[in-house]
């Protein structure tokens, strides 16, 4: 199971840099989204993976540590929040440039 | 235990859900509000920050749950000093959003300006690592928000850099954390410094690359070089009082480098030597030296504002990678100098924007601006300031980095760099200045003088007010530096002895627990996460 774990996390990762260093708003957006699913499973692998135990300190000897998985939902709506901002002003960006690369600002206007 | 703490944070959170839900339509009650608000917090902040002024450590449970498990605010010199410092620049800003009309030409300025004040003022006080990830996060979204105020394609278009380096900022910090949290199982600050102090040197590996992730979330964040790419299109992008109120943005994040790395990994700490001798310092020297260039091959006033806030950012890293008391006083001076010496700056820049019209700021001559006089008046003083000459405060940190670079290795290295870099900020801004000053005069005298210049209408006062009080915060900053100093070396002092924060946070008895049975262990994560949950719902 680390392995499978440890595995996502890295194929996760690896696939969200790539894409978000591409020259166009869409593919970044989908990378950044990757990115944060990744980091979601890394949180939540971080308080060590139990199986089949309840996420509560109790009578039994094992338990899962709950505050990660507290962490990953704080983390997971703020991750989505974010992803449907740079969504919009994306597209507010495209719609008014007629232009979707994220790269600086048009050499016309002669800036460094 | 006093609520007072909670406040700045509580304060802007409910004043902004006010002006969105009820004063939507209303831009006079919503500028009311939003002076009283901030006004309410300037004497806050002053309260907070004298009550810690004797070095009482004030403590804050939220829910009254005790601390590696609740979640804490704290204030200290350093948290209650800072939060000083927004307030005062929030006050000042706002005046100049309200008095240039800035505040109209969208929506919601007001409710965002809230926000964003709000997790200013929360990533300030937080006792907690992933707690500060959250107000991190609200001020991120409401600085989004007023990134973008106004709109425009351009503004648009710098806005989604800005957001997407953000958000790649942000997974990074969540690995960062989940790291930490994996190697020492709590983010509580406090709690952090005793378990990393216990840990021995074989078997670092993952809380090195804890600290090195989080050292890079932190410089994104305060746009130390090479990461500072997402700085000058966003700054000379967005609105001009905008980009004045994000001059404390950059500073959030070298107040969590200087916070973390005082308490969490203290410089003595064995696992992350080198970090910041090897690394931190070079990087801030580079920052400098690009910061400065951009200075001078910058095309545009805004630009050249912005590679500035680089270069002042790389001389405070400067400072603040040396991590002994003399370099964190230091630094702390120049955080509040070049604050106010940002804000100022781009105040100024976007009054001559708005005088210029077409010409935009462009670094070419044009005919002269209405209140030429006293519009280069303050971006020469502002410019003084910026460029570290005497007699302002800039001078007056510059010598303080200087003297407090002597027990470095770099000395050599360091003074080299600062003291080349001010020359050549010196030319770059005295390049602009005579540009778009002095030679409008030439400009009006080959024109006919049949252009009447009564076509304008009148500039409006009160952004000039606003400049007004930054620049005398700027010459109040110099002329009281002795007294100022002396209680940053105080602050500096408290920051190095970590101890009585440390024990403040985990010896203090929180909820009592005694009369609860098992049910008690399941609420105490609900309560953690319920927290959390509130901060980001705000």
């Amino acid at each position: 199971m680390e392995l499978l774990v440890a595995s996502a996390i890295g194929i996760l990762t690896a696939a969200g840099l790539y894409l978000a260093m591409r020259l166009r708003t869409f593919p970044v957006i989908i990378g950044m989204s990757l990115l944060t699913y990744a980091v979601n499973i890394f949180l939540f692998a971080s308080g060590g993976l139990t199986v089949g135990a309840p996420p509560i300190l109790s009578d039994a000897t094992t338990y899962t540590d709950p505050l990660p998985q507290a962490l990953v939902l704080t983390a997971i709506v703020i991750s989505f929040g974010m992803t449907a901002v740079v969504v919009v002003i994306a597209l507010g960006a495209y719609l008014g440039a007629n232009d979707d690369h994220v790269n600086d600002l048009d050499e016309k206007e002669g800036q460094a | 235990m006093s609520h007072w703490i909670a406040l700045p944070i509580v304060l802007p959170a409910m004043l902004a859900a006010f002006i969105v839900l009820v004063a939507r339509f209303h831009l006079t009650i919503q500028r009311v509000f939003n002076l009283a608000g901030t006004t309410a917090l300037v004497a806050l902040a002053a309260g907070l920050a004298w009550n810690a002024s004797d070095g009482t450590i004030t403590l804050y449970q939220m829910g009254d749950w005790a601390a590696p498990f609740g979640i804490v605010l704290v204030g200290d010199r350093l948290s209650t000093m800072m939060v000083l410092l927004t307030a005062v620049l929030a006050m000042c800003v706002l005046l100049y959003a309200i008095g240039s009309g800035w505040d109209k030409r969208g929506q919601h300025f007001h409710a965002l300006f809230q926000f964003q004040l709000m997790g200013i003022m929360g990533a300030f006080l937080t006792g907690d690592l992933f707690n500060l990830f959250v107000f991190f996060e609200v001020l991120l979204i409401a600085s989004y928000g007023l990134m973008i105020h106004g709109g425009g394609t351009k503004r648009l278009k710098a806005g989604t850099q800005y957001v997407l380096y953000n958000l790649l900022g942000s997974t990074l910090f969540l690995f960062a954390l989940g790291a930490l949290y994996a190697e020492t199982g709590t983010l509580n600050m406090a709690d952090l410094a005793n378990r990393v102090a216990a840990i021995q040197s074989e078997g670092s590996a993952g809380i090195r690359v804890a600290a090195v992730l989080l050292i890079l979330v932190f410089a994104i964040k305060a746009a130390i070089a090479p990461i500072h790419f997402w700085l000058p299109s966003s700054y000379a992008e967005a609105p001009g009082p905008v980009a004045a109120l994000f001059a404390i943005m950059t500073k959030v994040g070298a107040y969590a480098i200087i916070r973390t790395y005082t308490m969490v990994f203290p410089p003595e700490l064995e696992i992350t030597q080198g970090l910041f001798d090897t690394w931190l310092m070079p990087l801030g020297l580079i920052g400098l030296v690009v910061g400065m260039v951009g200075v001078l091959g910058a095309k545009q006033l805004d630009r050249l504002v912005a590679f500035s806030v680089i270069g002042s950012m790389g001389m405070l890293t400067t400072a603040v990678s040396l991590f002994t008391e003399t370099g964190i006083t230091a630094a702390l001076y120049y955080v509040v100098h070049s604050t106010l010496a940002t804000a100022a700056l781009f105040l100024i820049v976007d009054q001559v924007r708005e005088q210029r019209g077409e010409a935009g700021l462009a670094l070419t001559a044009t005919k002269p601006i209405q209140s030429a006089a006293l519009l280069s008046g303050m971006f020469f003083v502002a410019a003084i300031a910026m460029a570290g000459l005497p007699p302002l405060s800039g001078f007056v940190g510059k010598l303080l980095i200087l003297n407090a670079t002597y027990s470095s290795e770099l000395v050599v290295w360091a003074w080299a760099v600062i003291l080349g870099t001010s020359l050549i900020a010196v030319v770059g801004f005295g390049r602009a200045g005579s540009t778009v000053f002095w030679k409008a005069r030439q400009v009006a005298d080959t024109e006919e003088p049949s252009e009447d210049v009564p076509e304008q209408p009148k500039a409006p006062v009160l952004p000039f007010v606003a400049i007004g009080m930054l620049i005398a915060l700027i010459v109040a900053h110099t002329v009281l530096a002795g007294p100022i100093n002396r209680y940053l070396a105080a602050t500096s002092a408290q920051l190095f002895a970590p101890q009585p924060y440390i024990s403040e946070v985990l010896e203090t008895p929180g909820k009592d627990l005694s009369n609860a049975h098992d049910k008690d262990y399941g609420d105490k994560k609900d309560d953690a996460h319920g927290v959390a949950d509130e901060k980001e719902g705000h």
